[in-house]
């Protein structure tokens, strides 16, 4: 993997002028980003502008028309089926409605990948880990439960906990706090914080909630219009003289 | 027919043809992933005897009734024609026949195509529309193994157990009218009935059983897979797998009563 010559740590995920349209809509136009192991990255912007197509081409859910997305090493778009699978299992995605399987009881839902992927596992390892993912999101008790009887909040952690039960290296949160009160967001924000502790992994988090921006992000970035507009610290971002990124600032804040 | 003459006109035909031959070439790797993954194992044999109780508990009630008044009616609209000519003694085997040869195979597929093919359908969809899909495609755990070939091998072979079921309920509503107006045995009935079926019209119902099978589990998975725009587009699924698989029924049905034609 190659080193950021700026921090001396490893570059995870580099992206290289990355174009993507669909039909005539230019969504993505030349992004161009790098996330080091063990930083959270805030991919802020309006809605329409490509955050989550940026995030989906990641994990190879999209492909791009043009540019390099080297992930963990590897290019994403000149992977096979099975080298897919395998780098998926490092990567981990919290979709913006949780997408639990609601079919399924919560233990259910976080066993699940963790039996497709290793069949090798015993019962008692399985719900060793399930157990360990809950209790890290603090969900222990509502193991039986079906996702239709949980909160919105609880519905996000126990999707975090099942992209968490694989162990991944890096994580990619789509709207974390979208749709949750105040204090489900604080919480979710804090859950993605000790994720970060505890388990070490690299994060981008696709929001435009500047509360969870300010909180989980060591490094944010400002997107408008499919390119990358300005990146840095939550203060060296907003403190700017563009027009869209203070109405942004303001619009949330007031 | 009028050429296109304009430059938006040829934007839009060439639109129109690019999107008909991507999506027939989408239809064609969805399909053609089955026999890929049928010499991929591991299996997900739990998973496809889940499906196929339901592919079976969900259709039986439905076919017991409709394949039980189907032998009866069919058996009293026939009598007076057969009587005319005094023949009512050939009704046991002019009712085998009809229910080996078509009726079964057809009746099931249509009713499986609504019950089940709607349900595959607007689950699938219903999972598409909410990310359920995605997410299982992101953690690895294989989406189509685990969706689609479960529920279309769960078609395929529930399919010929549920035809031979039809038959059976069918000719039972035969004999009932039978025994109440002609008196006749039961012993008698079956050896008339099966008198002129041979062992090529069960081969062509379980083959047309198995297709049916196949084409009504996999347009829903299809349809499903590829729902989009939300609730509406979940409803449109479910409908659409039906209509769809009806059509091809029919279609198949015609090629294979063809194809076996030959054969007789």
């Amino acid at each position: 993997m190659e080193i950021n010559d700026t921090t001396g740590k490893e570059i995870v995920i580099d992206i290289k002028e990355l174009y993507k349209s669909f039909g005539d809509n230019h969504v993505l136009r030349g992004v161009n980003l790098e996330v080091d192991r063990g930083e959270n990255v805030v991919v802020l912007g309006r809605s329409g502008t490509g955050k989550s197509v940026l995030i989906k081409i990641i994990c190879g859910l999209l492909t791009q028309d043009e540019g390099s997305v080297i992930v963990l090493g590897e290019d994403v778009k000149n992977l096979r089926a099975r080298e897919l699978e395998a780098l998926r299992l490092k990567v981990g995605f919290s979709f913006q409605m949780s997408a639990l399987y609601d079919s399924m009881t919560v233990k259910e839902n976080i066993a699940f990948p963790l039996m497709r992927n290793f069949k090798h596992l015993t019962k008692a390892e399985v719900k060793k880990r399930v157990d360990e993912v809950l209790d890290a999101v603090s969900l222990i008790k509502s193991r039986d439960q079906y996702p239709a009887e949980l909160s919105g909040g609880q519905k996000k952690r126990i999707g975090i906990a099942r992209t968490l039960v694989l162990r991944p290296e890096i994580m990619l949160y789509d709207e974390p706090t979208a749709g949750l009160d105040p204090i489900s967001s604080i919480e979710i924000n804090n859950l993605i914080n000790s994720i970060k502790k505890e388990f070490g992994v690299s994060s981008i988090i696709i929001t435009h909630d500047l509360v969870c921006a300010k909180v989980t992000g060591d490094r944010l970035v400002m997107m408008f219009d499919g390119v990358v507009q300005k990146q840095g610290t939550f203060g060296e971002v907003f403190d700017s003289n563009d027009e869209r990124i203070k109405s942004f600032y303001e619009y949330n804040f007031t | 027919m009028e050429i296109a003459t304009t430059k938006k006109e040829k934007y839009y035909l060439s639109k129109g043809i690019d999107g008909f031959f991507i999506s027939a070439s989408k239809t064609f790797r969805f399909v053609f992933n089955y026999f890929i993954e049928l010499f991929r194992p591991p299996y997900e044999f739990g998973e496809i005897v889940k499906q196929c109780y339901k592919v079976g508990c969900d259709s039986l009630p439905l076919i017991s009734l409709t394949g039980f008044i189907i032998g009866i009616v069919f058996t009293k609209q026939s009598r007076p024609s057969l009587s005319d000519f005094g023949a009512t003694s050939w009704l046991p085997s002019l009712i085998g026949i009809a229910v080996f040869r078509a009726l079964a195979p057809l009746v099931t597929a249509l009713i499986c195509a609504g019950k089940v093919g709607s349900s595959i359908g607007a689950e699938l969809g219903a999972m598409k529309v909410t990310e359920q899909i995605e997410a299982m495609d992101v953690s690895a755990s294989k989406p189509y193994k685990y969706l689609v070939f479960t529920r279309v091998t769960a078609c395929v072979f529930m399919m010929p157990l549920l035809m031979l079921y039809t038959s059976f309920v069918a000719l039972l509503g035969s004999y009932i009218n039978v025994q109440t107006n002609e008196h006749t045995s039961l012993a008698t009935f079956i050896a008339n009935a099966f008198d002129k079926i041979n062992f090529l019209d069960l081969k062509a119902s379980v083959i047309k059983a198995v297709v049916f099978g196949f084409t009504i589990g996999m347009v829903a998975c299809y349809k499903g897979f590829t729902t989009t725009r939300g609730t509406e587009g979940v409803g449109k699924a479910a409908n659409a797998a039906v209509v769809t698989a009806m059509y091809l029924i029919f279609i198949e049905e015609l090629m294979i009563v063809q194809i076996v034609g030959w054969f007789r």
